[in-house]
This record gives C-alpha cells, sequence and structure tokens, in this order.
C-alpha cells in the first residue's frame, strides 16, 4: 500500500468504532438512570413523610397506635415499673444489645415501629386485652417473638429489637414522628 | 421470474458450534435474525436516506412503549383523579417530567417519521405490485396510529383532551338511525366522561401493542420481496445488493442518532411547542375552549372533516381521505415505480404534498372566510389527485427509459460524479474514487 491513503487505515477505523461504541454505551447507561430512578419514591411522597401525634390522652400504662409513612407506630406511656425493669436488664442477656436509655428520649414514652423485626408482622401489646408476651412488652402473635418493655427481642426468631423511628418532642403533649 | 434468482442472492448463514449451536438446531432463533436484518439479508445497494424511516419509526414505537409503560404506572385512570396525577408526574415523579415529554414529543416524532416513510412510498412507487400488502399493513398501522394518539391525548383530561374526546366522538353521532344509541354506546353514559376515560386507557396501552405485532408482520412481507430502492427496478442479481449488516444497520444507527439529537432539542428546549396550553386547564364539561384543534399531525384530516358542510359528509371525506390510500396501489396505473422516470407524476407528487400542507395550515387555522374556500378547494384536490389524476397519468404519460439494473445505474452514476468532479476541483484520482465508490466494487 502506497503512503497516500492515510486516513483511511485500520487504527482509524479501529478508533471511529470504539469511540462510537463507548459513547453509545454510556448514554444508553444513563438514560437507563430516570426509568429505576422513576420508581423511588416521589417528592409528595416524602413531603408528608413526617407525621404530629397528640398524646395528651394517653394514661400511663396505656398506648395508642398510629400510622406513619404507611407503617404503624406504637406510642407508649410507661409507668414507673415498666421503666424500671427495662433498665434493670443486664445488656449481655440481649439479642440486640441497646440501652433502655438510648431508646426512649424520655423514660416516659416509648415509641417504636410496630413491625416485627423477624417477617414484618405487627406484634400485639398495644390495646390493654392483648398479651405483651414474658418479658411484659410486645407478642408477635406469627412466629412467636417476645419484646419487653423496651420493645428489644428477649426470645423467638426476630433477630432484632423493634425499630426507633427519628422523632422529637414539639411540647410536651405533641410528637412529631419522621 | 426474480424468485428463484433471490434465493441465492446472498450465502452468509451462520453455523454455530456449542451452547448456541445446541439452541439453532432446536430452534433457529440467530439465523433467523440474520436473515431478517443481518447478513444474510440482501438489500439494493443504491437505497437512499429516505430509507431509514421504517427503522427510525419501529425505534420510535419502542420509545413510546418504554415511556408509556412508565406513565401508566403513574397514572390514574379517573375523572377526579387524572389531571392531578398527570400533574403530579409532571412535579413530583422522579423523571417524571422526562417521561411525559419524551411521550408527547415522541408521538409527534413518530407521526413525522411514519409521514415521510408513507410519501417515500408515493414518491418511489412502493406500493406497487408486489408489495400491495406490504402498504396495507403501513395503513392500517396508520390507522391504528391515528387512534392510538388521539385516545393518548384524552387522558390527561385537560380541556383539549375533553372537548377533543367530545367533538371525536360525536362524529359517530353522524351514523344514520343507530347514531344516538351508538353514542351513548360509546360513552357509556350521556356525555364524554370517566367510563369512556377508563376505555380509552385500556385501549391506549393494548394499541401501542398491536402496533408493535402488525410492525413484525410488515417486516415479514417486506422481506418476502425486499426493499424497493430509489430507481424502482427488482433486484437482478449479487451486484445489485448489499448484505443489511453492516452496511445498513450501520446506516441506521446514523439516522437514529440523528434522529435523538432531534428528539433531545424538542423534549429539553421547546418541550411544549407542539401542545396546545389549553390542555394544561382541567376539564370542564361546562365551557368549551375558544379554538378546539387536533395536534398538528392530524390537522389536514381535521381540514378534510371541516371542508364538508354536512355531518355526516364531513365524516365521510374523512374516512375516505383514509381509505383511498388502500386503492393507490390500483389507482396507479403506471408500471413503472419510481418518480424519478415519471416526468408528469414527478410534478403531481411535489403538488400533492403541497395540498396536504395547505390541508394542515387549513386544519390549524379558524373556519372563517378563506380558509373555508382554500379548505374545500384542496380537499377536493386531494380526492381529484388519487382518483383522477393518478389513473389518467399513468396511461398518458411516457416514462423515461429504465437503467439495466441497479448496479449499472450505480456504476454510471459514480463515473458521472467523477467527470464531473475532475476538471473542476482538479482533486488526484485516488481521493475522488474514495469519496465515490460506496460499495461499488
Amino acid at each position: 500500500m502506497t503512503a497516500e491513503p492515510k486516513g483511511d487505515d485500520g487504527s482509524r477505523r479501529d478508533f471511529l468504532y470504539i469511540a462510537t461504541g463507548a459513547f453509545s454505551t454510556v448514554g444508553a447507561a444513563v438514560a437507563t438512570w430516570p426509568f429505576i430512578d422513576q420508581m423511588n419514591p416521589a417528592a409528595d411522597v416524602l413531603a408528608v413523610a413526617s407525621l404530629e401525634v397528640d398524646i395528651s390522652d394517653i394514661q400511663p400504662g396505656h398506648a395508642l397506635t398510629v400510622k406513619w409513612r404507611g407503617k404503624p407506630v406504637f406510642i407508649r406511656r410507661r409507668t414507673p415499673d415498666e421503666i424500671q425493669a427495662a433498665r434493670a436488664v443486664n445488656l449481655g442477656d440481649l439479642r440486640d444489645p441497646q440501652r433502655d436509655e438510648d431508646r426512649a428520649q424520655k423514660p416516659e414514652w416509648l415509641i417504636v415501629v410496630g413491625i416485627c423485626t423477624h417477617l414484618g408482622c405487627i406484634p400485639l401489646g398495644v390495646k390493654d386485652s392483648d398479651p405483651k408476651g414474658d418479658f411484659g412488652g410486645y407478642f408477635c402473635p406469627c412466629h412467636g417473638s417476645h419484646y419487653d418493655s423496651s420493645a428489644r427481642v428477649r426470645k423467638g426468631p426476630a433477630p432484632r429489637n423493634l425499630e426507633v423511628p427519628g422523632y422529637e418532642f414539639l411540647s410536651p403533649t405533641l410528637v412529631k414522628i419522621g | 421470474m426474480a424468485g428463484h434468482d433471490d434465493e441465492h442472492l446472498l450465502h452468509n448463514e451462520i453455523k454455530l458450534l456449542g451452547v448456541l449451536g445446541w439452541v439453532e438446531y432446536r430452534l433457529p432463533i440467530f439465523n433467523w435474525i440474520n436473515n431478517a436484518v443481518g447478513t444474510n439479508y440482501p438489500t439494493p445497494k443504491n437505497v437512499n436516506y429516505f430509507w431509514n424511516f421504517g427503522s427510525l419509526a419501529g425505534i420510535a414505537l419502542v420509545i413510546q412503549i418504554l415511556t408509556g409503560i412508565v406513565l401508566a404506572a403513574h397514572y390514574v385512570p379517573t375523572a377526579d383523579g387524572a389531571f392531578a396525577s398527570v400533574e403530579r408526574i409532571m412535579r413530583d415523579v422522579n423523571y417524571g417530567w422526562l417521561f411525559r415529554y419524551a411521550h408527547a414529543n415522541g408521538a409527534s416524532l413518530f407521526f413525522a417519521v411514519v409521514y415521510i416513510h408513507l410519501f417515500r412510498n408515493l414518491y418511489y412507487g412502493s406500493y406497487k405490485y408486489p408489495r400491495e400488502l406490504l402498504w396495507w399493513l403501513g395503513l392500517i398501522m396508520l390507522i391504528l396510529m391515528i387512534t392510538t394518539a388521539f385516545m393518548g391525548y384524552v387522558l390527561p383530561w385537560g380541556q383539549m383532551s375533553y372537548w377533543g374526546a367530545t367533538v371525536i366522538t360525536n362524529l359517530f353521532g353522524a351514523m344514520p338511525i343507530i347514531g344516538d344509541e351508538l353514542l351513548l354506546w360509546l360513552w357509556g353514559g350521556f356525555t364524554v366522561g370517566e367510563v369512556l376515560l377508563r376505555g380509552f386507557y385500556s385501549l391506549h396501552y393494548l394499541l401501542a401493542f398491536v402496533i408493535a405485532g402488525l410492525a413484525i408482520v410488515h417486516i415479514w412481507a417486506l422481506h418476502q420481496h425486499r426493499s424497493n430502492n430509489p430507481l424502482g427496478i427488482d433486484i437482478k442479481g449479487p451486484q445489485d445488493i448489499l448484505p443489511f449488516h453492516p452496511y445498513f444497520t450501520v446506516k441506521d444507527l446514523f439516522g437514529f442518532g440523528i434522529y435523538l439529537i432531534v428528539f433531545a432539542l424538542l423534549v429539553f428546549y421547546a418541550p411544549n411547542m407542539l401542545g396546545e396550553p389549553d390542555n394544561y386547564i382541567p376539564a370542564d364539561p361546562l365551557q368549551t375552549p375558544a379554538h378546539i384543534v387536533p395536534e398538528w399531525y392530524l390537522l389536514p384530516f381535521y381540514a378534510i372533516l371541516r371542508a364538508v358542510p354536512d355531518k355526516l359528509g364531513g365524516v365521510i371525506a374523512l374516512a375516505l381521505a383514509l381509505l383511498v390510500l388502500f386503492a393507490v396501489p390500483w389507482l396507479d396505473t403506471s408500471k413503472v415505480r419510481s418518480a424519478r422516470f415519471r416526468p408528469i407524476y414527478k410534478q403531481l407528487f411535489w403538488i400533492f404534498l403541497a395540498d396536504v400542507l395547505i390541508l394542515g395550515w387549513v386544519g390549524g387555522s379558524p373556519p372563517e372566510g378563506m380558509f373555508i374556500t382554500i379548505g374545500q378547494l384542496a380537499t377536493v384536490y386531494y380526492f381529484v389527485h388519487f382518483l383522477v389524476l393518478l389513473p389518467i397519468v399513468g396511461k398518458l404519460e411516457s416514462p423515461t427509459p429504465l437503467p439495466d439494473s441497479i448496479a449499472t445505474a450505480v456504476l454510471e452514476e459514480n463515473k458521472r460524479k467523477k467527470a464531473r468532479k475532475l476538471p473542476q476541483v482538479g482533486v488526484a484520482p485516488s481521493a475522488s474514487h474514495g469519496a465515490s465508490s460506496g460499495g461499488g466494487h
């Protein structure tokens, strides 16, 4: 081959192929992101992600269930005995060791997401007539997980304590969850 | 006659070993693909860029289906919820604006592509023997597209949606005797309402896939007698063709790149240019917008509908405007396909195209004053073109001589180009050869 058709040899063509292929691949990858992201929570869903609850009606020893982000949240006003029991536990006996002081901002109020950490059922224990399990907290009827008065798992298949959502007391009688 | 030679134009069957060979022996899918869009599909070597628009239409359909599936997942087909859910898609759903703008402008571009595809057929006589059924399948898809697009336009439940649905469904009320009953049945009530909205939603989703299925049958019919070409003459042998892959896959991909640029410009810089602002007002059954117009791609048909000063007559004219296209393979009496060799038909083609553009302009203007007359004249010409001029010109016109084959025509054209270039520019022969050889070897 003479030197003349320099621009038409293999390397130039290879470069064009690779550059085009790389550009298209990146473009296609970028274009798939909106298809994935559209399934994430939308702005309006995120906007209503917090909930304010008036807790002035809850008497000591009683609890209330509210719906937050589609899930049940248990708000319990604990008696001094329950608080005492929750704080007396030896952390070494716990499957998921957590101090009660770290789970309740105010000792009187225990706020947890009411979804069993085993397979997602709703534990019993909010209503006065409900069984509260062997440790005086919550009891999940699906597979028999027992939670104590700090909603920590003590017995049964659940791997973790009931989750404590983010919350803050806006006033002594008003709590904002989320 | 050419059918037998056709079978052996290429010998690029795929031979596979191992797992792929095991699959191929049981389900010959790799050769099926290769025969359809691969190295074993012979394509006339002289097809020009107008032959990109078939594959572009396919891509446009895929884009509509993908974006549509996402929109359907966030849309609420109720009279109370539809408008709000579309606004929610625009404001709250992640990238929802992108999906909706892509879907709305994608529909416009889909029509643009299909109309160019259709006029390409009219210019190069692709609908003639033996491709009549191929042409029919395309027309059926066009009618389904119009239906689907109209139903899709109703879904946002804005003022244009609502009143567009009212006007178009009322066309069926023009039917003698059963008109009123038919309307009650269509609406599932006494007026356009939620029942109709839900029905349209269901059908809008369904018809996209019916079109996709027909597109496959369309390609099947295309491959039976292969693509037409700008000369309109048959493939006579291996010297006339090139394998579809890589020559035309690459050319189609290049066209797709250009298409995406136009698409992106519309979606990102002028997403509402082709839409009606009135459709951002929620549907109000107690107030009609001052000026009801369909989307641009339906304007010529809308002009034909309005040209006839009679309710039933307008509907019939509208239907005939589409149906007459089915008869074109027989109305066109010329044996020569391509307008390149038909000096009179070539003029008529451009006049007809202008006529359709005028109809579109009239369709988008208020039905007053001169627009009424112009619309009526253009409508008459639309039908005269097909029903009078096409049959007569085919008989009277003397076509210019056809080339012996695609290959000889291509070689001669290259020779002419070279002869033109050499004395003027004085470039080196090898450079000129490189620019114009384009597969002539």
